[in-house]
């Protein structure tokens, strides 16, 4: 043993011990498209079997590799087909009840997919399903859901945009006896993702294959550790520090990816280069933005600060992987962010700012509490402004919002585990009813002349 | 499969003796033993051989948590694997 790998071993002992280093989500990707059968008995039936048969052992390898090679794996989780494609015969709400129930078996954290792409209009069962929403996550416990409202190519689709904040709404006042939990498993996206295993907004895509394993890594904690042992570095120096961290970081990823893939017999997809956050102390993103030199995240720099992170994280991250994907960035959800919540409860971080950092850094406007009587035109408005900026810059947004039933700004919504809790932030109450209620389609952003 | 034993705390008498002793109980060799100060922590690592080892490397990791907790140490215990897929390219 060389003075190197000593340093090498104590360093990664080091991030799991006390940095919080961990691979965040092992997710499975199946394909239900061959589940369509004449009724929706027949249908929901076979969706059981394919998805109890196909992830029946994805927690058993996950919690064996995770002993086995003392890595720390924390959720096992599930992505479907975007469940919209079999309402067609199918009835949404029971579909969710057994994508819940087949979850259950499982022994899976989340299974997202209870999801509809309608950037360009409604076909089949989108409405169905959409409809469905409100009461299929109360009712359910593990089932996400998730909405794509837009792309670069197709434009924002405003009559699904005015749908949707009626849809988040209702499904706050459904749960509003648990925090309105329901709006944390439901996301409304512009340029969703096919392959990302993070919830709320996992589903998997029809251009995947039949089954993948997509594998999500974590560790804003090591980042924040080796930021903080540089010291006084300029911001050329900082950069390269992150880069070498996640380099590191997403190597754990790929090597985890390769080992479940293989044990499981389905084909490796992709690692997602990501910085999630949890509320545990010292897992923070925010806290990495202060690290580098804000008083407080949300002051001016933040978006700055934010955008050297997020392209720090993926030119780290890439080399150290055969298939990078997913949302791959640093992800901001107030939530579930120690940092973030301290940020917004001494005020310096205001919705306004959250929705310029989207403009930089995966994903978007992400488990922001707001006052339980904002109007559903209001949230409407809201995911419009983030899907603009994802058309625009070719990326992906995304609104994850909770209006707290019930509550003003100030108060607290708690969900307990990786959700958190978060104070109720103030969103700008000026109409913009006007405007949402004119629907339509909001035409696909020209691709060049680009300012 | 090749492993490293990471023990972090207050050094005491007996701590060599104890892990080896783990160690050579379940048909483990140990290859290399370096120790270090960090911190004020005491560090000792170790790298052991598992090819004829009669258990496996997470019901050992967890044997030697345990004996660990009762010294009032922190035992890891990581396939080198790890470490070779982190630190080279």
């Amino acid at each position: 043993m060389n003075k190197r790998d000593i340093h090498d071993i104590l360093e990664t002992v080091g991030m799991i011990k006390d940095q919080n280093l961990d691979i965040r989500t092992v997710t499975m990707g199946i394909s239900l498209l061959d589940c369509i059968r004449g009724d929706s008995k027949s249908t929901c039936a076979a969706v059981y079997e394919k998805i109890t048969t196909k992830a029946g052992r994805l927690s058993g390898v996950c919690e064996g590799i995770g002993a086995e090679y003392g890595i720390p794996i924390i959720n096992k989780r599930i992505s479907v087909t975007p469940a919209a494609m079999l309402c067609a015969t199918a009835d949404p709400f029971e579909l969710a009840l057994t994508l819940d129930r087949a979850a259950k078996t499982t022994g899976v954290d989340f299974l997202g997919g209870f999801s509809a792409l309608v950037q360009k209009g409604f076909s089949g069962g989108d409405l169905t399903l959409i409809e469905a929403i409100p009461q299929a996550l109360s009712d359910t416990k593990l089932v996400c859901s998730s909405i794509n409202v837009a792309t670069t190519r197709a434009g924002i689709n405003m009559d699904a945009v005015a749908l949707m904040g009626e849809i988040i709404k209702k499904t706050a006042e459904a749960t509003k006896d648990r925090d309105c939990i329901g709006c944390a498993k439901l996301v409304v996206f512009a340029n969703a993702v096919e392959d990302n295993p993070f919830m709320a907004g996992a589903f998997h895509g029809t251009g995947e294959p039949e089954c993948a394993i997509n594998v999500g890594v974590s560790g804003p904690g090591v980042v924040a550790a080796a930021l903080r042992e540089a010291g006084d570095c300029d911001l050329a120096q900082a950069a390269n520090i992150i880069k070498k961290t996640a380099f590191k970081i997403t190597r754990m990823g790929q090597l985890v990816a390769e080992l479940a893939a293989n044990r499981l017999g389905v084909e490796f997809g992709i690692v997602d280069l990501s910085l999630a956050p949890t509320p545990a102390v010292g897992d923070s993103v925010a806290e990495i933005l202060e690290i580098i030199g804000l008083e407080s995240t949300g002051c001016c720099g933040t978006t700055a600060a934010l955008a050297l992170l997020n392209d720090a994280v993926k030119k780290g991250g890439i080399m150290a992987s055969s298939h990078v994907g997913g949302l791959s960035g640093a992800f901001i959800p107030v939530s579930e962010d120690a940092g973030m919540i301290a940020a917004a409860r001494r005020g310096s971080l205001r919705i306004e700012k959250l929705e310029a950092m989207t403009a930089v850094c995966s994903v978007g406007l992400d488990m922001i509490a707001v006052p339980g009587d904002t109007s559903a035109a209001v949230i409407s408005a809201l995911i419009a402004d983030e899907a603009s900026i994802g058309v625009v810059n070719s990326k992906t947004t995304a609104v994850r919002v909770i209006p707290a039933i019930g509550k003003k700004v100030g108060d607290e919504v708690s969900f307990g585990g990786l959700l958190g809790s978060a104070p109720v932030m103030e969103i700008n109450t000026w109409s913009p009813e006007k405007m949402i209620k004119r629907g339509g389609r909001i035409p696909a952003v020209l691709q060049a002349l680009r300012n | 499969m090749k492993a490293v034993i990471t023990v972090l705390g207050k050094d005491t008498v007996g701590i060599l003796a104890k892990i080896s002793a783990k160690c050579a109980e379940n048909r483990i060799n140990v290859t290399d033993v370096n120790q270090t100060i960090l911190d004020d922590i005491f560090a000792m690592l170790m790298l052991v051989d598992m090819a004829e080892a009669t258990i496996k490397l997470a019901d050992f990791a967890a044997a030697l948590k345990a004996e660990g907790e009762r010294m009032g140490l922190v035992v890891y215990v990581i396939s080198q694997e790890v470490f070779d897929t982190m630190h080279h390219v």
